[in-house]
């Protein structure tokens, strides 16, 4: 457990959610009301630490007076406005944006969705068999991480991650355009010629499993992984001064893989390559 | 900011491109051989950082003299500015006009747009790439619309060098294009903006009275044509009473979306963050929309005019002029009416000896659709990749560089000059009681007399076309361009202002006014207008990234299907499209299924 800072104090705002009065905190958005509510909104792209990108739209809301529907993740909530969140109009946008994503990349790694898609009767199929999608091989290019584009939803989360919001290494952005836009380094190079430092941040913002260690990646094509067989402890790494939180994921006493608690308030999930990748010594039984 | 570059170099040339434009590197930090001085003190940083807005035009500077991007030179200009070479690479990516693969020098960009389409396009590109063959050192491109539409099919050769040469031909032939790709610098000139406007020297004009009056090269002839008396009356008034009489004078944006402009400069003027920017969008690039061209090939000192007063009125001091790329005609002409016109004193420091300063400044697309949405515009300037951005906030509260921003459309801008010269109240006196002033209309496609009309809001679309000389066997028109949407031949007493089409179920949009007759087929069309919309998404939201490829694909397999075989798909096309209208983050996605949709329900497409 962390402790959360509470910041300074904000005044209430007064506003309709679903017909019902709903009161939060000025600067709020849509979606944080939403969650205060208990109202379960899907999101994808939105991230706990990063600004939102609202790219992916599955948490479209309808607001009284606006043309369009609206991403819940990063609309601010404002005095009076009429909020509904469950209509017809909401529900089909985000079906269809549902089946769009799930015809064009995998998510079978993505937690929630196979949900959403029951609870939104998406049908992904129904697109045809000659849907375009990704279809391409995973990059291995190096011993600790694994792109996957054919699972990327392209929420731009670790391209923020890894440039101004988080890391500053500035190691990957979109290149391209359209359907053919993919998160890339520069000269679309191996990650290995990259200005990439191996921090790992990007996968642990990575919603969809698009981004891996090496580890989880070998083990899942092994058919060893096991995610209700992991245990998670959380404790301090031992590399430095700073003091930065680890979360150890370990099946059958190995370590798998490390992340980093979110509600920290020094890291918000940060790790450098020797915290993320590092633990090899930890287990060396030699 | 921890920066990683590369170890690929330049090569003489691209560093002159790049040198050419940022001046010579002071340090090895930036790229200059290593001094003593290198050794104690790093520069870069913040002050370099500031110059990310030039990213931009240091790609089109290698773009122009190599004709591609190569690691090196991309490498080189993000250590001239400080930008991280992943983000440059996406950038540089982004744009059609930049190549980040070896090419040849020259590039022929055959348009394959609706107009040009209709008129042979297809034929034209095989002929070319037959006669060229490999080898050639011509890499022929097929292109979205060139704003070329009145002299459909149309071509533009653009050869790479010092300086980089370009040729337009339009009307094409397989000849003429070839021989414009193999020697752009000596090929014919093309005709004056004027046959653009059929109805050009005609007495009653407003928007139009100076193309083909005046030399469009020519400051002194257009002050002797009445201009700079608006920016005169403009200085009479004041900011506040420039405001005034717009408001009052019912101007609304022409680029499409129809937002009273007083209004938006109002809001801009009263930002108390300073400083405040003036963008003119003349990234006209919704195909069959040519008149923001005419307008700046015919009386390029106009627009420059309009955008000294709307600066003046809303507290800008600097105006970014932000050009399509494929116009450079309008690029050169521009140019040189902003070098003159400086030169005068009518930009500068001392704006006609009234103590206002502002200067304007061109910056050229590369080849965007996307970048005519006014966010991504921004963006598109600012040096990162042209993708909308959320509103709220919008750009009169935080626009270009994060600060209050005021943008027009150039027709919008032209506008604020026969406002100025008659007032407010005789302006307002024409049209209809919503939609005040003259308008332009691009019109195009099977009609005798193509090119841009000008007719006062209310005049009925089968005015427009009788002025151009409709041709026998009208099955439809399509109406506000590629976003718009198609009405049929019996509807042609739509008034044309922006309530009568929007209670006709249809909108102006751009003002284009496209005609097809019975020989166009229909499905090939609209396959035309989806694969517009998939090539020309920017990617950033799911409902467009994914839903323009859909909605092609859904086409594709009803193209030569009619009645129960293609329900399910025009069923899968609803639901789709009304997703992206309804949850798409800007205009493109949301009115991508517009044309599409009016196309099964007008016309019966697919019946």
């Amino acid at each position: 457990m962390t402790v959360t800072p509470l910041g300074i104090p904000r005044r209430m705002l007064e506003f309709t959610l679903d017909g019902e009065e709903a009161r939060v905190p000025e600067g709020s958005t849509i979606l944080d009301a939403c969650r205060a509510a208990g109202k379960d909104v899907p999101t994808l792209c939105e991230g706990d630490t990063l600004r939102p990108k609202n790219a992916c739209r599955v948490c479209v809301v309808e607001v009284e007076g606006a043309r369009t529907l609206v991403p819940a993740c990063s609309r601010k909530a404002e005095p009076g406005m009429e909020v509904r969140t469950d209509t017809e109009r909401a529900r089909h946008s985000r079906k269809v944006v549902l089946e769009l994503l799930a015809s064009s990349v995998d998510l079978s790694t993505t937690p929630k969705v196979a949900g959403w898609l029951k609870e939104y009767e998406a049908k992904p199929d129904r697109f045809g068999p000659d849907a375009a999608r990704l279809n391409e091989e995973p990059k291995v290019d190096n011993d600790l991480y694994v792109r996957d584009y054919d699972k990327c939803i392209l929420c731009y989360k670790c391209v923020d991650a890894c440039g101004d919001q988080w890391q500053n290494s500035f190691a990957i952005s979109v290149a391209g355009r359209g359907f053919d836009a993919r998160i890339a380094v520069e000269h679309d190079a191996p990650l290995t010629d990259s200005a990439c430092v191996y921090c790992g941040n990007c996968i642990e913002v990575c919603p969809t499993g698009a981004l891996s260690f090496k580890s989880e990646f070998d083990m899942r094509a092994a058919g060893t992984w096991d995610e209700s067989a992991q245990t998670e402890t959380t404790t301090v790494c031992a590399y430095c001064g700073v003091g930065c939180n680890l979360t150890l994921h370990v099946q059958d006493n190995e370590i798998v893989k490390v992340t980093s608690p979110h509600d920290n308030p020094v890291t918000h999930g940060n790790l450098c390559i020797k915290g993320r990748f590092g633990y090899q010594h930890v287990q060396n039984r030699d | 900011m921890d920066l990683h570059f590369g170890d690929s170099k330049p090569t003489d040339e691209e560093r002159a491109a790049v040198d050419a434009l940022l001046g010579p590197p002071e340090s090895s930090w930036e790229g200059a051989d290593r001094s003593d001085a290198d050794l104690r003190w790093a520069r870069g940083g913040r002050e370099a950082r500031d110059r990310r807005d030039l990213l931009l035009p240091g790609l089109h500077a290698v773009n122009d003299r190599i004709g591609w991007i190569s690691e090196g030179a991309l490498d080189y200009l993000c250590r001239r500015l400080t930008v991280p070479p992943a983000e440059a690479y996406g950038v540089a990516t982004f744009y059609a006009m930049f190549s980040v693969k070896p090419r040849p020098a020259t590039v022929l960009h055959v348009c394959t747009d609706l107009a040009c389409a209709a008129a042979g396009a297809p034929e034209l590109c095989a002929g070319i790439e037959t006669r060229l063959g490999l080898g050639s050192g011509v890499s022929v491109e097929r292109s979205p619309c060139l704003g070329l539409c009145e002299r459909a099919p149309a071509a533009l050769a653009i050869k790479a060098g010092d300086p980089v040469r370009t040729a337009v031909s339009a009307p094409a032939t397989v000849e003429e294009a070839v021989l414009a790709a193999g020697s752009p610098g000596s090929a014919p000139e093309e005709p004056p903006a004027a046959l653009a406007v059929p109805q050009a020297g005609q007495d009653g004009l407003m928007l139009l009275h100076r193309v083909g009056v005046v030399d469009p090269s020519s400051l002194d002839d257009y002050r002797a044509h009445g201009g700079y008396t608006a920016l005169r009356r403009a200085f009479e008034l004041g900011p506040a009473g420039v405001i005034r009489e717009v408001t009052d004078s019912g101007l609304v944006g022409r680029g499409g979306a129809a937002f009273p402009t007083g209004r938006k400069w109002q809001a801009t003027a009263s930002q108390p963050d300073r400083p405040h920017y003036l963008v003119c969008n003349a990234d006209e690039s919704e195909p069959g929309t040519f008149k923001d061209r005419v307008l700046m090939e015919g009386d390029p000192y106009a627009l420059i005019e309009a955008m000294t007063i709307a600066g003046y009125a809303t507290g800008a001091h600097r105006g970014y002029l932000y050009l399509r790329g494929e116009y450079p005609r309008a690029l050169h002409l521009l140019e040189h009416a902003i070098g003159q016109a400086r030169a005068r004193g009518l930009l500068g420091d001392d704006v006609l000896g009234q103590g206002y300063a502002f200067d304007i400044e061109i910056r050229r697309g590369a080849g965007a659709y996307i970048c005519g949405e006014e966010t991504a515009l921004f963006n598109s300037i600012e040096g990162y990749r042209g993708e909308p951005r959320s509103k709220p906030p919008f750009p009169v509260e935080k626009g270009l560089f994060g600060k209050p921003t005021v943008e027009n459309n150039v027709e919008t801008l032209v506008n604020v000059l026969p406002i100025l010269t008659m007032g407010a109240p005789a302006y307002a006196a024409i049209g209809t009681g919503r939609s005040t002033g003259p308008k332009l209309f691009c019109v195009s496609g099977s009609v005798m007399r193509p090119g841009v009309y000008e007719v006062p809001f209310g005049a009925t679309l089968g005015d427009v076309l009788t002025l151009a000389g409709v041709r026998e066997g009208l099955r439809a028109v399509l109406l506000g361009g590629a976003a718009g949407g198609f009405v049929r031949a019996d509807e042609l007493d739509v008034p044309l202002t922006f309530e009568g089409t929007r209670e006709a179920g249809t909108t102006l949009g751009s003002g284009v006014v496209m005609a097809f007759d019975d020989s166009v087929p229909l499905p090939r069309l609209l396959l035309r207008i989806a694969e517009f919309f998939r090539d020309e998404s920017c990617g950033q939201c799911v409902p467009c990234r994914v839903g323009t490829v859909r909605q092609e694909e859904a086409l594709h397999r009803i193209v030569e299907r009619t009645g129960a075989d293609a329900a399910g798909d025009i069923a899968l096309l609803r639901e789709v499209g009304r997703a992206m209208r309804d949850a798409s983050i800007c205009g493109l996605g949301q009115t991508a299924w517009n044309a599409v949709e009016s196309a099964i329900d007008r016309l019966g497409a697919y019946e």
